[in-house]
C-alpha cells in the first residue's frame, strides 16, 4: 500500500507533452534510421495525381508505409509492383500529427526470385520471339579443339577449376579474357569479350579459339544478374564460335545459359565439354591399331592358309618331273638287260621248249594219261555186270529165234502154196503155154512183135517163134531180107516188154 | 572408304579417327580384296599417325588477354595454379 502510494504519489520522472514525446521520437527515428536498406514485399500501391507514390512495404508480421517523392520516383529504375519483392533504400520519419512513422524511399530494386524472375521471364520471352534461343541455332561444338577461349576472372576458382580438369583431360592453349564477373560492369564486359574473340583473325599472332567457355562461379540471383543482361545474351547468340555457358550453380539458370550452344551446369562440366579424355583417345586409336595389325594379318593368315592347302592340293612339279625322271632313268638302265636278258630266255626257251614240249616224253605222258583212262574205264568193265544182261539179251534171243523159226516156217509153208497157185496160173497164161496150144508169135526183124499183117508185109524179115523153137521167114511181098535174124538170145527178155498190151488185148 | 581424294593431313581428330574406324571395320570383315585390303592398311596407317600426332601435342599453355588504351587486344602468358 505504501509502495503503491510512493510510487503513484512519489515520482519524480520528467514530464513531457504529447508534442515534446512526439518530437522526441521523432528526433531518435530520425538519427537512427537516416539511411537504412529494407527488403520486403511490395503491398497497397497508390499514385496520386501529386506525382507521389505511397505504398506499403510488408512482410509476414509487419507493414512499413512508404512514400516515394515525386522526384525519387521519376529516377526510379524499376516501376514497384504490389507483389514484388523489393529492396528500399531510405530513411525513417514521422507523423506526430497521426502517430505514425513511414520510409521516405529514395531508390528501390527488385528483391528475391519473384521480382528478379518476373523481369527474367519477360526478357527471356522477347528473345525468345526474336529466335535467339532457337535449338537450331546451336552448333555442334568441336570434339577437339586446338585452342579454348575462356571468358572469366583471372582470379578465383572458376579459371582454376576449368584449368586443372582441362589439364587432366587434355591440355590445350587455353586464352583467358578478364571480365569482372559481378556488378556495374560485367555484362558490358562480358559482351565484349565474347565478341573480341570472335573479331580474332584466324592465323593471327593469337590464335583464334575453337570454343568459347563463358563461366562464373556460384552467387545469388543479383550476382549474376549480368549475365541476363541482353547485351550479353545477343553477344552469345551471335558468337560465330561454338560457345558454352557455365555460370552459377547447376540451379541457376541465366539467359546466356539459353542462347549459348552448350549449357554446362559448372565450370568444371565446361572444361569436360570441352575436351575429351586424351588417354581415351589414345587407347582407343591404340585399340584400332590393334585392330587394323591384327585384321591385316588374319586377313594375310586365312589367304596364306588357302594358298597352302590349294598348294598342297598341287603336286609339286619338280616332284612330277623328278619321279618321271627317276622312273626314265630306272627304265633306261633296265633296258639293256632287259635286252639281254630277253634274248637269253626266248633262246632257252626255244631249246629247252622245243624238246620238251615236242619230245617224246610229251607223248608218253598222253599216253600215260589215256592208258589210265583205258584202264580205269576197263577196271569198270567186270564179266559180273555184264552177266546179267548178256543172259537177258540171250534168252530174249532164244525166244525170238523161236519165233522166227515158227513165223518163217508159217510164211514158208503159205508162200509155198501161193506160188504154187501162182505158178500154176502163170503157166497157163504165159507165151509159152499158149505156144503150146499151137499160136505162133511173129516178130520183124528188129524183134519187135508183129499183131498186123499189114505190118508184116512191110517188114524184110520175119521171126516166127514157136513152143519148140524160131524160124526166119521172109514175106512173099516183101522186100528181100537186108540182114539175117537177130540172135535168139536175148528175145526172152525183149518180149516181155510188150507182153502186157498183148496179154491185155488177149484177155 | 579408302577416298585418297581427303588428304589425312588435312582431317580433324575426329574425322580421322572416325575414318579409321571404319578403315578397321572392313579389314575386320575380311571380304575386303587384298589389294585393296593393303590399301586400307596403309591408309589406316597413316590415320593412325594423324590421330596420334593430333593427340601428341597437348600442351597446356595460358594466354591472358591484355588490352590496350586504343582497344588494341594483345596476350601475355600467364601461369595460373
Amino acid at each position: 500500500m505504501e509502495l503503491f502510494e510512493d510510487s503513484e504519489t512519489g515520482s519524480n520522472a520528467p514530464e513531457f507533452t504529447v508534442s515534446e514525446l512526439s518530437g522526441a521520437i521523432k528526433r531518435v527515428i530520425e538519427g537512427e534510421f537516416a539511411h537504412v536498406r529494407v527488403r520486403g514485399e511490395v503491398g497497397r500501391v497508390s499514385r496520386p495525381a501529386s506525382g507521389h507514390i505511397y505504398l506499403d512495404l510488408k512482410d509476414d508480421r509487419a507493414v512499413l508505409a512508404g512514400v516515394i517523392w515525386k522526384g525519387a520516383a521519376r529516377s526510379l529504375e524499376i516501376r514497384p509492383e504490389e507483389g514484388m519483392e523489393v529492396i528500399a533504400t531510405g530513411r525513417l520519419t514521422t507523423f506526430p500529427g497521426s502517430s505514425r512513422y513511414q520510409i521516405i524511399i529514395e531508390s528501390i530494386a527488385p528483391a528475391g526470385m519473384g521480382a528478379l524472375m518476373a523481369m527474367l521471364e519477360k526478357r527471356k520471352a522477347a528473345l525468345a520471339a526474336e529466335g535467339l534461343f532457337a535449338p537450331e541455332r546451336k552448333r555442334p561444338l568441336p570434339f577437339l579443339p586446338e585452342v579454348i577461349g575462356v571468358v572469366t576472372s583471372p582470379s578465383g576458382a572458376v579459371i582454376r577449376d576449368i584449368l586443372h580438369r582441362l589439364a587432366d583431360r587434355f591440355p590445350r592453349r587455353v586464352l583467358l579474357w578478364p571480365v569482372p564477373v559481378q556488378g556495374e560492369k560485367c555484362a558490358a564486359s562480358v559482351a565484349a569479350a565474347i565478341r573480341g574473340f570472335n573479331a580474332l583473325p584466324a592465323g593471327g599472332a593469337l590464335p583464334r579459339p575453337d570454343v568459347l567457355i563463358v563461366a562464373r562461379g556460384g552467387g545469388s540471383v543479383e550476382d549474376l544478374w549480368g549475365f541476363n543482361e541482353e547485351i550479353v545474351v545477343r553477344a552469345a547468340a551471335e558468337s560465330a564460335i561454338p560457345l558454352i555457358s557455365a555460370v552459377g550453380h547447376e540451379t541457376d539458370t541465366t539467359l546466356i545459359d539459353l542462347a549459348a550452344d552448350r549449357r554446362a551446369p559448372t565450370p568444371t562440366a565446361a572444361a569436360e565439354i570441352a575436351v575429351p579424355v586424351r588417354l581415351e583417345l589414345l587407347a582407343a586409336v591404340a585399340g584400332l591399331e590393334e585392330r587394323r595389325r591384327a585384321a591385316l594379318a588374319r586377313g594375310l593368315d586365312l589367304r596364306r592358309q588357302r594358298l597352302r592347302d590349294l598348294a598342297r592340293a598341287l603336286p609339286r612339279p619338280e616332284a612330277l618331273v623328278a619321279e618321271r625322271a627317276q622312273r626314265l632313268d630306272g627304265l633306261g638302265l633296265r633296258l639293256p638287260r632287259a635286252l639281254v636278258a630277253f634274248t637269253r630266255d626266248r633262246h632257252l626257251e626255244l631249246s629247252r621248249g622245243a624238246a620238251g614240249r615236242f619230245g617224246p616224253a610229251l607223248l608218253a605222258r598222253s599216253l600215260e594219261r589215256r592208258r589210265e583212262q583205258l584202264l580205269r574205264a576197263g577196271l569198270g568193265l567186270r564179266p559180273q555186270t555184264m552177266a546179267l544182261p548178256i543172259r537177258h539179251r540171250g534168252e530174249r534171243l532164244a525166244a525170238l529165234g523161236d519165233r522166227l523159226a515158227r513165223a518163217g516156217a508159217q510164211r514158208l509153208q503159205a508162200g509155198r502154196g501161193r506160188f504154187e497157185i501162182l505158178a500154176r496160173t502163170l503157166g497157163s497164161l504165159g507165151p509159152e503155154a499158149v505156144l503150146a496150144r499151137g499160136f505162133a508169135i511173129v516178130r520183124d526183124g528188129a524183134g519187135a512183135v508183129l499183131q498186123r499183117a499189114e505190118r508184116a508185109r512191110a517188114a524184110t524179115s520175119l521171126e516166127i517163134e514157136f513152143a519148140d523153137g524160131r524160124l526166119t521167114a521172109t514175106p512173099a511181098d516183101a522186100p528181100p531180107p537186108s540182114e539175117p535174124p537177130a540172135a535168139p538170145k536175148a528175145k526172152p527178155r525183149r518180149p516181155r516188154k510188150p507182153k502186157p498190151p498183148e496179154q491185155g488185148s488177149l484177155f | 572408304m579408302a577416298e585418297s581424294a581427303a588428304p589425312v593431313a588435312t582431317l580433324s581428330f575426329e574425322d580421322a579417327l572416325a575414318e579409321l574406324e571404319s578403315v578397321v571395320t572392313a579389314l575386320e570383315k575380311g571380304t575386303v580384296p587384298l589389294e585393296e585390303s593393303i590399301t586400307l592398311y596403309e591408309r589406316g596407317a597413316e590415320l593412325r599417325r594423324h590421330c596420334e600426332g593430333k593427340l601428341r601435342d597437348a600442351e597446356a599453355k595460358v594466354t591472358q588477354i591484355t588490352q590496350g588504351a586504343d582497344g588494341s587486344v594483345g596476350g601475355r602468358d600467364v601461369d595460373i595454379s
